[in-house]
Protein backbone atom coordinates (compact mmCIF):
# COMPACT_ATOMS: atom_id res chain seq x y z
CA UNK A 1 0.00 0.00 0.00
CA UNK A 2 1.59 3.18 -0.66
CA UNK A 3 2.24 5.76 1.85
CA UNK A 4 -0.62 8.24 0.25
CA UNK A 5 -3.16 5.42 0.48
CA UNK A 6 -2.69 4.35 3.98
CA UNK A 7 -2.89 8.32 5.08
CA UNK A 8 -6.05 9.01 3.42
CA UNK A 9 -7.20 5.59 4.68
CA UNK A 10 -5.60 6.42 8.48
CA UNK A 11 -7.66 10.02 8.12
CA UNK A 12 -10.87 8.74 6.94
CA UNK A 13 -10.92 6.13 10.12
CA UNK A 14 -9.80 9.34 12.13
CA UNK A 15 -12.72 10.87 10.95
CA UNK A 16 -15.23 8.94 11.33
CA UNK A 17 -14.23 8.31 14.98
CA UNK A 18 -14.51 11.90 15.84
CA UNK A 19 -18.05 12.19 14.09
CA UNK A 20 -18.68 9.08 16.45
CA UNK A 21 -18.02 10.76 19.06
CA UNK A 22 -19.50 14.11 18.36
CA UNK A 23 -23.09 12.84 17.01
CA UNK A 24 -24.38 11.38 20.20
CA UNK A 25 -23.51 14.71 22.47
CA UNK A 26 -25.32 16.78 19.70
CA UNK A 27 -28.24 14.47 19.81
CA UNK A 28 -28.68 14.80 23.74
CA UNK A 29 -28.05 18.68 23.37
CA UNK A 30 -30.74 18.74 20.60
CA UNK A 31 -33.42 16.32 22.40
CA UNK A 32 -32.74 18.39 25.36
CA UNK A 33 -33.38 22.10 23.98
CA UNK A 34 -36.57 20.61 22.02
CA UNK A 35 -38.50 18.68 24.70
CA UNK A 36 -37.40 21.39 27.16
CA UNK A 37 -37.03 25.06 25.38
CA UNK A 38 -41.47 25.27 25.78
CA UNK A 39 -41.13 25.16 29.41
CA UNK A 40 -38.21 28.03 29.68
CA UNK A 41 -39.72 31.60 30.50
CA UNK A 42 -39.67 34.09 32.75
CA UNK A 43 -41.69 32.58 35.44
CA UNK A 44 -39.74 29.50 34.84
CA UNK A 45 -36.89 30.90 35.89
CA UNK A 46 -38.17 33.33 38.92
CA UNK A 47 -40.15 31.70 41.11
CA UNK A 48 -40.66 29.09 43.39
CA UNK A 49 -42.73 25.99 42.26
CA UNK A 50 -45.61 25.12 44.06
CA UNK A 51 -48.66 22.46 43.10
CA UNK A 52 -45.98 19.32 44.36
CA UNK A 53 -43.54 20.67 41.87
CA UNK A 54 -45.97 20.42 38.82
CA UNK A 55 -46.21 24.12 38.49
CA UNK A 56 -44.17 27.23 38.84
CA UNK A 57 -40.72 28.06 38.18
CA UNK A 58 -37.25 26.52 39.73
CA UNK A 59 -35.74 29.23 41.51
CA UNK A 60 -34.92 28.24 44.65
CA UNK A 61 -33.06 25.12 42.51
CA UNK A 62 -31.07 27.72 40.18
CA UNK A 63 -30.35 30.03 43.39
CA UNK A 64 -29.15 26.86 45.31
CA UNK A 65 -26.67 25.61 42.56
CA UNK A 66 -25.39 28.87 41.95
CA UNK A 67 -24.42 29.27 45.83
CA UNK A 68 -22.87 25.47 46.28
CA UNK A 69 -20.70 26.27 42.85
CA UNK A 70 -19.43 29.75 44.38
CA UNK A 71 -19.06 27.83 48.07
CA UNK A 72 -17.08 24.83 46.53
CA UNK A 73 -14.87 27.52 44.59
CA UNK A 74 -14.45 29.33 47.59
CA UNK A 75 -13.26 26.02 49.42
CA UNK A 76 -10.95 24.21 46.38
CA UNK A 77 -9.28 27.23 44.88
CA UNK A 78 -6.64 28.24 47.12
CA UNK A 79 -6.13 24.80 48.51
CA UNK A 80 -5.75 23.40 44.82
CA UNK A 81 -3.83 26.50 43.60
CA UNK A 82 -1.77 26.34 46.40
CA UNK A 83 -0.71 22.33 45.99
CA UNK A 84 -0.27 23.00 42.60
CA UNK A 85 2.35 25.53 43.30
CA UNK A 86 3.67 23.80 45.85
CA UNK A 87 4.15 20.39 43.48
CA UNK A 88 5.66 22.42 40.46
CA UNK A 89 8.03 25.03 42.01
CA UNK A 90 8.69 23.74 45.46
CA UNK A 91 8.66 19.86 45.64
CA UNK A 92 11.63 17.91 44.16
CA UNK A 93 11.17 14.36 43.12
CA UNK A 94 10.77 12.48 46.42
CA UNK A 95 8.75 9.52 47.59
CA UNK A 96 6.31 12.14 49.48
CA UNK A 97 5.77 14.24 46.51
CA UNK A 98 5.41 11.39 44.17
CA UNK A 99 2.81 9.82 47.14
CA UNK A 100 0.75 12.74 46.92
CA UNK A 101 0.61 12.66 43.24
CA UNK A 102 -0.42 9.26 43.22
CA UNK A 103 -3.82 9.86 45.72
CA UNK A 104 -4.46 12.72 43.42
CA UNK A 105 -4.68 10.53 40.75
CA UNK A 106 -6.43 8.10 42.79
CA UNK A 107 -8.79 10.76 44.41
CA UNK A 108 -9.64 11.83 40.87
CA UNK A 109 -11.08 8.25 40.37
CA UNK A 110 -13.09 7.66 43.26
CA UNK A 111 -17.10 7.79 42.60
CA UNK A 112 -18.89 10.93 43.50
CA UNK A 113 -21.27 9.07 45.54
CA UNK A 114 -18.32 7.89 47.60
CA UNK A 115 -17.43 11.36 48.23
CA UNK A 116 -21.11 11.91 49.11
CA UNK A 117 -20.81 9.61 51.89
CA UNK A 118 -17.63 10.84 53.19
CA UNK A 119 -19.02 14.43 53.32
CA UNK A 120 -21.96 12.60 55.42
CA UNK A 121 -19.34 11.24 57.55
CA UNK A 122 -17.26 14.05 58.07
CA UNK A 123 -18.89 17.16 57.77
CA UNK A 124 -22.47 16.58 58.04
CA UNK A 125 -22.55 14.05 61.53
CA UNK A 126 -18.62 14.20 62.97
CA UNK A 127 -18.13 18.23 62.40
CA UNK A 128 -21.96 18.44 63.17
CA UNK A 129 -22.42 21.19 60.17
CA UNK A 130 -25.60 19.38 59.23
CA UNK A 131 -27.42 18.75 56.32
CA UNK A 132 -26.02 22.47 54.86
CA UNK A 133 -24.45 24.62 52.05
CA UNK A 134 -21.13 24.79 53.73
CA UNK A 135 -20.89 20.71 54.14
CA UNK A 136 -21.87 20.31 50.70
CA UNK A 137 -19.71 22.75 49.47
CA UNK A 138 -17.08 21.10 51.53
CA UNK A 139 -17.93 17.98 49.76
CA UNK A 140 -18.23 19.19 46.41
CA UNK A 141 -15.03 21.38 46.93
CA UNK A 142 -12.95 18.08 48.31
CA UNK A 143 -14.19 16.28 45.25
CA UNK A 144 -12.89 18.89 42.73
CA UNK A 145 -9.53 19.36 44.16
CA UNK A 146 -7.97 16.49 41.94
CA UNK A 147 -8.54 17.76 38.29
CA UNK A 148 -7.75 21.62 39.40
CA UNK A 149 -4.72 20.33 41.02
CA UNK A 150 -3.44 18.60 38.16
CA UNK A 151 -4.62 21.18 35.40
CA UNK A 152 -3.28 23.80 37.88
CA UNK A 153 0.40 22.20 37.84
CA UNK A 154 0.23 21.40 34.57
CA UNK A 155 -0.22 24.78 33.73
CA UNK A 156 2.29 26.03 36.34
CA UNK A 157 5.10 23.41 34.46
CA UNK A 158 4.04 24.68 31.08
CA UNK A 159 6.00 28.15 31.58
CA UNK A 160 8.91 27.79 30.54
CA UNK A 161 12.15 26.78 32.63
CA UNK A 162 14.06 29.24 31.21
CA UNK A 163 11.76 32.28 32.84
CA UNK A 164 12.60 30.93 36.11
CA UNK A 165 16.23 31.17 35.37
CA UNK A 166 16.43 34.41 34.02
CA UNK A 167 14.28 35.64 37.23
CA UNK A 168 16.68 34.38 39.91
CA UNK A 169 19.66 35.21 38.10
CA UNK A 170 18.31 38.58 38.27
CA UNK A 171 18.27 38.53 42.24
CA UNK A 172 14.78 37.39 42.42
CA UNK A 173 13.75 34.45 45.80
CA UNK A 174 11.57 31.72 44.25
CA UNK A 175 8.75 32.94 45.64
CA UNK A 176 9.31 36.47 43.84
CA UNK A 177 9.58 34.15 40.71
CA UNK A 178 6.60 32.19 41.02
CA UNK A 179 4.44 35.33 42.06
CA UNK A 180 5.60 37.90 39.20
CA UNK A 181 6.42 35.61 36.57
CA UNK A 182 5.19 32.01 36.90
CA UNK A 183 1.70 32.54 38.23
CA UNK A 184 0.68 35.16 35.46
CA UNK A 185 1.51 33.33 32.61
CA UNK A 186 0.30 30.25 33.84
CA UNK A 187 -3.58 32.18 35.02
CA UNK A 188 -5.17 31.25 31.88
CA UNK A 189 -4.59 27.67 32.48
CA UNK A 190 -5.22 27.35 36.25
CA UNK A 191 -8.66 29.23 35.48
CA UNK A 192 -9.12 26.44 32.98
CA UNK A 193 -8.87 24.06 35.73
CA UNK A 194 -11.22 25.53 38.06
CA UNK A 195 -13.98 26.59 35.54
CA UNK A 196 -13.97 22.83 34.67
CA UNK A 197 -13.87 20.97 38.18
CA UNK A 198 -16.63 23.90 39.10
CA UNK A 199 -18.53 22.15 35.85
CA UNK A 200 -18.25 19.33 37.46
CA UNK A 201 -18.94 20.29 40.73
CA UNK A 202 -22.12 22.42 39.16
CA UNK A 203 -23.99 19.15 37.40
CA UNK A 204 -23.12 16.37 40.33
CA UNK A 205 -26.03 15.13 42.37
CA UNK A 206 -24.50 12.26 44.80
CA UNK A 207 -22.09 14.44 46.84
CA UNK A 208 -24.57 16.82 47.74
CA UNK A 209 -27.55 14.16 48.32
CA UNK A 210 -26.60 13.36 51.84
CA UNK A 211 -24.82 16.91 52.45
CA UNK A 212 -26.54 19.63 51.39
CA UNK A 213 -29.75 19.30 49.26
CA UNK A 214 -33.80 19.54 50.20
CA UNK A 215 -36.51 18.02 48.30
CA UNK A 216 -38.05 21.04 48.77
CA UNK A 217 -37.94 24.57 50.81
CA UNK A 218 -40.51 27.43 51.09
CA UNK A 219 -38.01 30.02 50.52
CA UNK A 220 -34.22 30.75 49.90
CA UNK A 221 -31.19 29.58 52.04
CA UNK A 222 -30.46 32.26 54.48
CA UNK A 223 -26.88 31.35 56.27
CA UNK A 224 -24.62 28.52 54.77
CA UNK A 225 -25.94 26.69 57.61
CA UNK A 226 -29.63 26.11 55.71
CA UNK A 227 -30.10 23.49 53.41
CA UNK A 228 -30.92 24.15 49.60
CA UNK A 229 -32.22 23.25 46.94
CA UNK A 230 -30.41 22.22 43.94
CA UNK A 231 -30.60 21.81 39.93
CA UNK A 232 -29.39 18.20 39.56
CA UNK A 233 -31.22 17.26 42.64
CA UNK A 234 -34.40 18.93 41.50
CA UNK A 235 -33.84 17.20 38.57
CA UNK A 236 -33.03 13.57 40.34
CA UNK A 237 -36.70 14.15 42.34
CA UNK A 238 -38.83 15.33 39.50
CA UNK A 239 -37.74 12.51 37.46
CA UNK A 240 -38.77 9.93 39.61
CA UNK A 241 -40.22 11.09 42.84
CA UNK A 242 -43.25 12.95 41.85
CA UNK A 243 -45.86 10.79 40.05
CA UNK A 244 -47.47 12.96 36.93
CA UNK A 245 -45.10 14.87 36.73
CA UNK A 246 -45.36 16.93 33.08
CA UNK A 247 -42.23 16.05 30.85
CA UNK A 248 -41.72 19.38 29.55
CA UNK A 249 -41.18 20.56 33.27
CA UNK A 250 -38.38 17.46 33.23
CA UNK A 251 -36.88 19.20 30.68
CA UNK A 252 -36.98 22.55 31.00
CA UNK A 253 -34.96 21.78 34.42
CA UNK A 254 -32.47 19.52 32.43
CA UNK A 255 -32.19 22.40 29.96
CA UNK A 256 -31.38 25.10 32.53
CA UNK A 257 -28.67 23.14 33.98
CA UNK A 258 -26.96 22.25 30.75
CA UNK A 259 -26.76 25.90 29.83
CA UNK A 260 -25.47 26.75 33.31
CA UNK A 261 -22.65 24.26 32.42
CA UNK A 262 -22.19 24.94 29.24
CA UNK A 263 -21.87 28.54 30.06
CA UNK A 264 -19.16 28.03 32.04
CA UNK A 265 -17.45 25.52 29.12
CA UNK A 266 -17.56 28.32 26.98
CA UNK A 267 -16.07 30.90 29.23
CA UNK A 268 -13.12 28.82 29.79
CA UNK A 269 -12.70 27.90 26.04
CA UNK A 270 -13.39 31.68 25.55
CA UNK A 271 -10.20 32.27 28.06
CA UNK A 272 -8.18 29.81 26.32
CA UNK A 273 -7.70 30.86 23.08
CA UNK A 274 -8.09 34.51 24.07
CA UNK A 275 -4.44 33.76 25.55
CA UNK A 276 -3.20 31.39 22.96
CA UNK A 277 -3.53 34.73 20.71
CA UNK A 278 -1.66 36.71 23.39
CA UNK A 279 1.20 34.17 24.36
CA UNK A 280 4.56 34.87 23.45
CA UNK A 281 6.57 32.09 23.67
CA UNK B 1 46.67 44.35 40.53
CA UNK B 2 43.53 44.20 42.94
CA UNK B 3 41.86 40.90 42.08
CA UNK B 4 37.94 41.13 42.51
CA UNK B 5 37.28 37.56 41.90
CA UNK B 6 39.90 34.86 43.23
CA UNK B 7 39.08 31.19 42.24
CA UNK B 8 41.39 29.21 43.96
CA UNK B 9 41.38 24.97 42.85
CA UNK B 10 37.63 24.85 41.64
CA UNK B 11 37.02 21.11 40.38
CA UNK B 12 33.41 21.12 39.18
CA UNK B 13 31.36 17.55 37.88
CA UNK B 14 28.22 16.78 36.72
CA UNK B 15 27.22 13.42 37.51
CA UNK B 16 30.18 11.54 35.83
CA UNK B 17 31.49 14.25 33.83
CA UNK B 18 33.80 16.58 35.56
CA UNK B 19 33.27 19.97 33.84
CA UNK B 20 36.22 21.97 35.69
CA UNK B 21 39.53 20.51 37.04
CA UNK B 22 41.50 22.25 39.78
CA UNK B 23 41.34 26.00 38.15
CA UNK B 24 42.84 28.57 40.11
CA UNK B 25 42.56 32.06 38.38
CA UNK B 26 42.62 35.69 39.77
CA UNK B 27 40.01 37.94 37.86
CA UNK B 28 40.82 41.66 38.06
CA UNK B 29 38.71 44.70 38.85
CA UNK B 30 37.74 47.42 35.48
CA UNK B 31 39.45 44.82 32.73
CA UNK B 32 37.91 42.44 30.17
CA UNK B 33 38.61 38.82 31.13
CA UNK B 34 37.91 36.50 28.58
CA UNK B 35 38.01 32.72 28.88
CA UNK B 36 38.41 30.86 26.00
CA UNK B 37 38.53 27.73 24.72
CA UNK B 38 36.92 24.81 22.38
CA UNK B 39 33.41 23.64 23.06
CA UNK B 40 33.16 21.39 26.22
CA UNK B 41 36.16 23.32 27.66
CA UNK B 42 34.23 24.51 30.68
CA UNK B 43 33.67 27.86 30.13
CA UNK B 44 30.14 28.31 30.57
CA UNK B 45 30.03 26.09 34.03
CA UNK B 46 32.72 28.27 35.50
CA UNK B 47 30.83 31.71 34.77
CA UNK B 48 27.60 29.88 36.15
CA UNK B 49 30.01 29.27 39.44
CA UNK B 50 30.33 32.90 40.00
CA UNK B 51 27.14 33.56 40.67
CA UNK B 52 26.43 30.48 41.95
CA UNK B 53 23.75 29.78 38.74
CA UNK B 54 24.69 26.29 39.13
CA UNK B 55 22.82 25.97 42.29
CA UNK B 56 19.44 25.49 40.56
CA UNK B 57 20.75 22.47 38.39
CA UNK B 58 18.02 20.28 39.94
CA UNK B 59 17.72 16.61 38.33
CA UNK B 60 21.54 16.00 38.26
CA UNK B 61 24.04 15.24 41.12
CA UNK B 62 26.62 18.04 40.99
CA UNK B 63 29.76 18.14 43.10
CA UNK B 64 32.18 21.51 43.48
CA UNK B 65 35.12 21.47 45.44
CA UNK B 66 37.38 24.75 45.68
CA UNK B 67 36.77 28.23 46.47
CA UNK B 68 35.96 31.50 44.90
CA UNK B 69 36.17 34.67 47.01
CA UNK B 70 34.25 37.79 45.49
CA UNK B 71 35.95 40.72 47.50
CA UNK B 72 38.05 38.49 49.74
CA UNK B 73 34.37 36.81 50.73
CA UNK B 74 33.58 33.48 49.67
CA UNK B 75 30.54 33.15 47.79
CA UNK B 76 30.03 29.06 48.99
CA UNK B 77 29.99 30.58 52.34
CA UNK B 78 27.56 29.64 54.87
CA UNK B 79 26.02 33.39 55.57
CA UNK B 80 25.85 34.17 51.73
CA UNK B 81 22.90 35.51 50.78
CA UNK B 82 22.66 33.69 46.93
CA UNK B 83 20.20 36.37 45.81
CA UNK B 84 22.25 39.60 46.82
CA UNK B 85 25.36 37.95 45.22
CA UNK B 86 23.03 37.45 42.08
CA UNK B 87 22.55 41.31 42.40
CA UNK B 88 26.31 42.10 42.32
CA UNK B 89 27.11 39.17 40.17
CA UNK B 90 25.21 39.74 36.66
CA UNK B 91 24.77 36.94 33.87
CA UNK B 92 23.48 37.76 30.20
CA UNK B 93 23.30 34.13 29.05
CA UNK B 94 24.30 33.23 24.91
CA UNK B 95 20.81 33.14 23.86
CA UNK B 96 18.88 36.10 24.87
CA UNK B 97 16.03 34.98 26.89
CA UNK B 98 13.49 38.17 27.59
CA UNK B 99 10.96 37.68 29.86
CA UNK B 100 7.21 37.54 28.44
CA UNK B 101 7.09 41.67 29.47
CA UNK B 102 7.25 44.32 28.23
CA UNK B 103 11.01 46.00 26.86
CA UNK B 104 10.75 48.63 29.91
CA UNK B 105 9.49 45.57 32.57
CA UNK B 106 12.72 43.81 31.20
CA UNK B 107 14.62 46.52 32.31
CA UNK B 108 13.30 47.19 36.24
CA UNK B 109 12.74 43.64 36.65
CA UNK B 110 15.53 43.11 38.89
CA UNK B 111 15.17 46.64 40.61
CA UNK B 112 11.33 45.83 41.29
CA UNK B 113 12.61 42.17 42.71
CA UNK B 114 14.50 44.72 44.99
CA UNK B 115 11.40 46.41 45.89
CA UNK B 116 12.41 49.47 44.04
CA UNK B 117 8.88 51.12 42.95
CA UNK B 118 9.88 55.00 42.41
CA UNK B 119 9.09 55.89 38.58
CA UNK B 120 11.62 58.43 38.50
CA UNK B 121 14.29 56.20 39.49
CA UNK B 122 12.49 53.64 37.60
CA UNK B 123 12.68 55.82 34.00
CA UNK B 124 15.85 57.24 34.82
CA UNK B 125 17.53 53.78 34.99
CA UNK B 126 15.65 52.55 31.93
CA UNK B 127 16.96 55.02 29.36
CA UNK B 128 20.64 55.13 31.42
CA UNK B 129 20.97 51.22 30.82
CA UNK B 130 19.43 51.06 27.48
CA UNK B 131 21.92 53.36 26.17
CA UNK B 132 24.96 51.76 27.66
CA UNK B 133 23.65 48.79 25.84
CA UNK B 134 23.60 50.77 22.67
CA UNK B 135 19.68 50.30 22.43
CA UNK B 136 17.92 53.18 23.42
CA UNK B 137 17.93 55.39 20.47
CA UNK B 138 16.04 52.15 18.98
CA UNK B 139 13.55 51.24 21.54
CA UNK B 140 12.52 54.65 22.79
CA UNK B 141 9.58 54.90 21.26
CA UNK B 142 8.29 51.00 22.07
CA UNK B 143 9.34 50.71 25.66
CA UNK B 144 6.07 49.27 26.55
CA UNK B 145 5.84 46.75 23.50
CA UNK B 146 6.29 43.23 23.98
CA UNK B 147 10.20 42.72 24.51
CA UNK B 148 9.50 39.56 22.38
CA UNK B 149 9.07 41.51 19.57
CA UNK B 150 12.51 42.91 19.07
CA UNK B 151 14.90 41.09 16.75
CA UNK B 152 17.47 38.18 17.86
CA UNK B 153 20.32 41.59 18.51
CA UNK B 154 18.29 44.32 20.14
CA UNK B 155 17.10 41.02 22.58
CA UNK B 156 19.73 40.02 23.29
CA UNK B 157 21.41 44.27 23.94
CA UNK B 158 18.22 44.21 26.06
CA UNK B 159 19.17 41.30 28.24
CA UNK B 160 22.56 43.31 29.02
CA UNK B 161 20.95 46.35 30.03
CA UNK B 162 18.66 44.09 32.00
CA UNK B 163 21.34 43.60 34.10
CA UNK B 164 23.28 46.99 34.06
CA UNK B 165 20.03 48.21 35.52
CA UNK B 166 20.68 46.36 38.68
CA UNK B 167 24.22 47.99 38.83
CA UNK B 168 26.13 44.93 39.66
CA UNK B 169 29.87 44.97 40.04
CA UNK B 170 30.41 42.19 37.82
CA UNK B 171 28.91 40.94 34.29
CA UNK B 172 29.35 37.47 33.41
CA UNK B 173 28.63 37.36 29.42
CA UNK B 174 28.00 34.02 28.01
CA UNK B 175 28.76 34.10 24.20
CA UNK B 176 26.83 37.21 23.98
CA UNK B 177 27.10 37.97 20.30
CA UNK B 178 26.71 34.37 19.54
CA UNK B 179 23.12 35.47 17.43
CA UNK B 180 24.44 39.01 16.36
CA UNK B 181 25.03 40.27 13.19
CA UNK B 182 28.55 42.35 12.45
CA UNK B 183 26.84 45.53 12.91
CA UNK B 184 25.27 44.44 16.48
CA UNK B 185 28.02 42.86 17.30
CA UNK B 186 30.68 45.90 17.10
CA UNK B 187 27.95 47.96 19.11
CA UNK B 188 28.11 45.52 21.94
CA UNK B 189 31.50 45.18 21.73
CA UNK B 190 32.30 48.88 22.09
CA UNK B 191 29.61 49.07 24.86
CA UNK B 192 31.21 46.94 26.82
CA UNK B 193 34.78 48.47 26.28
CA UNK B 194 33.29 51.74 27.53
CA UNK B 195 31.53 49.68 30.81
CA UNK B 196 34.82 48.31 31.63
CA UNK B 197 35.76 51.69 33.28
CA UNK B 198 32.82 50.56 36.08
CA UNK B 199 32.41 46.80 36.07
CA UNK B 200 34.37 43.41 35.68
CA UNK B 201 33.79 41.83 33.17
CA UNK B 202 33.96 38.16 31.94
CA UNK B 203 33.56 37.06 28.75
CA UNK B 204 32.98 33.64 27.16
CA UNK B 205 33.81 35.48 23.59
CA UNK B 206 32.15 34.40 20.38
CA UNK B 207 35.59 33.13 18.42
CA UNK B 208 38.98 33.63 18.94
CA UNK B 209 38.86 36.71 16.92
CA UNK B 210 36.25 38.54 19.45
CA UNK B 211 39.05 37.59 22.58
CA UNK B 212 41.75 38.94 20.69
CA UNK B 213 39.75 42.41 20.05
CA UNK B 214 38.27 42.72 23.04
CA UNK B 215 40.20 41.43 26.05
CA UNK B 216 42.77 42.45 28.42
CA UNK B 217 43.62 39.20 30.47
CA UNK B 218 42.81 35.67 28.21
CA UNK B 219 42.36 32.50 29.79
CA UNK B 220 42.55 29.23 27.86
CA UNK B 221 40.62 26.58 29.10
CA UNK B 222 40.76 22.86 27.56
CA UNK B 223 39.01 20.23 28.34
CA UNK B 224 38.13 21.10 32.39
CA UNK B 225 41.73 22.25 32.87
CA UNK B 226 43.30 25.54 32.67
CA UNK B 227 46.15 25.71 30.27
CA UNK B 228 47.42 28.99 30.26
CA UNK B 229 46.35 32.75 30.79
CA UNK B 230 48.03 36.13 30.35
CA UNK B 231 47.68 39.79 28.88
CA UNK B 232 45.55 39.12 25.93
CA UNK B 233 48.73 40.81 24.26
CA UNK B 234 50.68 38.02 25.34
CA UNK B 235 48.36 34.86 24.64
CA UNK B 236 47.48 35.79 21.24
CA UNK B 237 50.98 36.82 20.30
CA UNK B 238 53.08 34.96 21.98
CA UNK B 239 51.11 32.00 23.65
CA UNK B 240 53.58 30.36 25.62
CA UNK B 241 51.65 26.64 25.59
CA UNK B 242 51.81 24.86 22.19
CA UNK B 243 48.12 24.04 22.93
CA UNK B 244 46.96 27.44 23.39
CA UNK B 245 49.29 28.11 19.97
CA UNK B 246 47.39 25.29 18.04
CA UNK B 247 44.08 26.51 19.34
CA UNK B 248 44.18 30.13 18.20
CA UNK B 249 46.14 29.91 14.93
CA UNK B 250 43.50 27.37 14.23
CA UNK B 251 45.20 24.16 13.81
CA UNK B 252 42.51 22.72 16.32
CA UNK B 253 39.50 22.44 17.65
N1 LIG C 1 23.63 20.73 33.12
C1 LIG C 1 24.60 19.85 32.79
N2 LIG C 1 24.46 18.55 33.12
C2 LIG C 1 25.41 17.64 32.81
N3 LIG C 1 26.56 17.93 32.20
C3 LIG C 1 26.76 19.20 31.84
C4 LIG C 1 25.80 20.23 32.11
N4 LIG C 1 26.29 21.39 31.64
C5 LIG C 1 27.48 21.12 31.10
N5 LIG C 1 27.79 19.80 31.22
C6 LIG C 1 29.03 19.15 30.77
O1 LIG C 1 30.13 19.83 31.30
C7 LIG C 1 31.14 19.99 30.33
C8 LIG C 1 31.46 21.45 30.16
O2 LIG C 1 30.35 22.11 29.62
P1 LIG C 1 30.24 23.67 29.44
O3 LIG C 1 28.87 23.98 29.00
O4 LIG C 1 30.74 24.35 30.64
O5 LIG C 1 31.26 23.89 28.22
P2 LIG C 1 31.53 25.19 27.35
O6 LIG C 1 32.98 25.40 27.39
O7 LIG C 1 30.64 26.28 27.78
O8 LIG C 1 31.12 24.68 25.91
P3 LIG C 1 30.46 25.49 24.69
O9 LIG C 1 31.56 26.27 24.05
O10 LIG C 1 29.96 24.42 23.79
O11 LIG C 1 29.38 26.34 25.26
C9 LIG C 1 30.63 19.33 29.06
O12 LIG C 1 31.20 18.06 28.96
C10 LIG C 1 29.15 19.24 29.27
O13 LIG C 1 28.64 18.08 28.65
MG1 LIG D 1 28.96 27.27 26.87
Amino acid sequence: MSRQKSQRIAFAILTILAVIVVVPIVLVVAYIVVQGIGAINWEFLTTFPHHGMKEGGILPAIVGTVVLTFGTAIVSIPIAVGAAIYLAEYARDTWLTRAIRLAIINLAGIPSVVYGLFGLGLFVLSLRLGTSIVAGSLTLGLMTLPVVISTAEEALLAVPQRFRVVSRSLGATRWQTVRQLVLPNALPGILTGIILGLERAAGETAPILFTAAAFYLPQLPRSPLDQTMALPYHLYVISTQVPGMPLQVQYGTALVLLILVLSMNVVATMIRSRFRRRRQW
Amino acid sequence: MVAKISIHHLTFRYNDTVALRDVTLDIPANEITVIFGPSHAGKSTLLRCLNRLNDLIENEETEMTGQILLDGQDIYGPTVDVTELRRRVGMVFALPIPLPLTIYENVVYGLRMQGESRKELLDARVEQSLRQAALWDEVKDRLYEPAMRLSGGQQQRLCLARILALEPEVILLDNPTSGLDPLSTAKVESSLAELKAHYTIVMVPHSVQQAARIADLAVFLLNGQLVEMGSAEQIFTRPRDRRTEDYITGRFG
